[in-house]
């Protein structure tokens, strides 16, 4: 499933991720998941960390966005990459089940939403909103 | 033979801990995502999870002996051990921090207490068992690497 880089050009056609979760496990976790699916990926620990490495010009088709995060939460992280014009996909994970918290997640900016943990076939249902 | 024993072993073991409710399905994804390229990811996983659980019990413990209780950060904690029991699949435990955190809110000493003493009982029972689970693991690629 893994994509085949493009013939002797630098760039790859490999679809990126950017992990941002506060918890190593779930870190360790959603990476291998996405390694599995061959998608490059990074993680990092807070939404501030998700601005700044936006702010430094590398850019991803999707990004896993945790929602409790100290520093700068994923519903501010969300609007700020938002307000940047960030147009990648943007999926919320979180272990909060009030209706309130989650619409309020989801207006920040999400276009998905999944309940945690990730399995593989809701990472693999989000990968599917992205291809259309 | 020797292998199919283990192998037997290992099931009755990974069975036992979901009838008990000591593991979930979510521990089956975990396994999922071990394959030839990655043959130690359910054992690395187990190893992070259990210096995280263990560096929280600590401070959770520190938190709830002081004078004035800093509920905030106890939550902060509990909401920590909660996301990494729930990954891996540890049902027990995550509902033992539920329950720590419900206490945590209600501001209820006792029901703290109680519930932290469950968060450590269901802490070492996973992790023993788990233990003995990487060992029979280790134990069978090795007798199957000699093959």
């Amino acid at each position: 499933m893994a994509a085949q880089g493009r013939h002797g050009g630098k760039k790859s056609n490999k679809m990126t991720a950017l992990v941002v979760d506060d918890n190593t496990v779930n870190r360790m976790i959603h990476h291998r998941l996405l390694d599995n699916l061959g998608i490059e990926n990074v993680a990092v620990v807070n939404g501030k960390e998700a601005v700044d490495i936006h702010c430094s010009g590398k850019t991803f088709d999707l990004i896993l966005m945790d929602m409790d995060m100290p520093v700068m939460n994923g519903i501010e992280a969300t609007r700020q990459l938002r307000e940047m014009g960030i147009r990648s996909m943007i999926a919320g994970v979180s272990t909060r089940s009030m209706e309130r918290e989650i619409r309020e997640f989801i207006e920040a900016g999400l276009d998905d939403y999944q309940e945690k943990p990730l399995t593989m076939s809701k990472l693999i249902s989000i990968i599917h909103k992205i291809n259309g | 033979m020797a292998i199919a024993a283990l192998k037997t072993q290992r099931r009755n073991l990974v069975q036992s801990m979901f009838d008990e409710g000591v593991l979930d399905n979510q521990f089956n994804q975990l396994q999922d995502l071990q394959d030839s390229s990655n043959p130690n990811f359910v054992e690395e996983v187990i190893s992070l999870f259990c210096n995280d659980a263990e560096r929280i019990i600590t401070e959770l413990n520190r938190y709830l002996n002081d004078q004035n209780v800093d509920f905030s950060k106890l939550d902060s904690y509990v909401h920590q051990l909660k996301g990494s029991s729930s990954s891996i699949g540890a049902y027990r435990l995550k509902l033992a921090c539920v329950n720590l955190r419900q206490a945590s809110e209600e501001r209820n000493m006792e029901e703290c207490a109680g519930a932290f003493n469950s968060i450590r009982r269901e802490y070492y029972v996973v992790r023993s068992k788990l233990q003995v689970l990487i060992q029979l693991e280790r134990h069978i690629v090795n007798l199957e690497n000699q093959q």
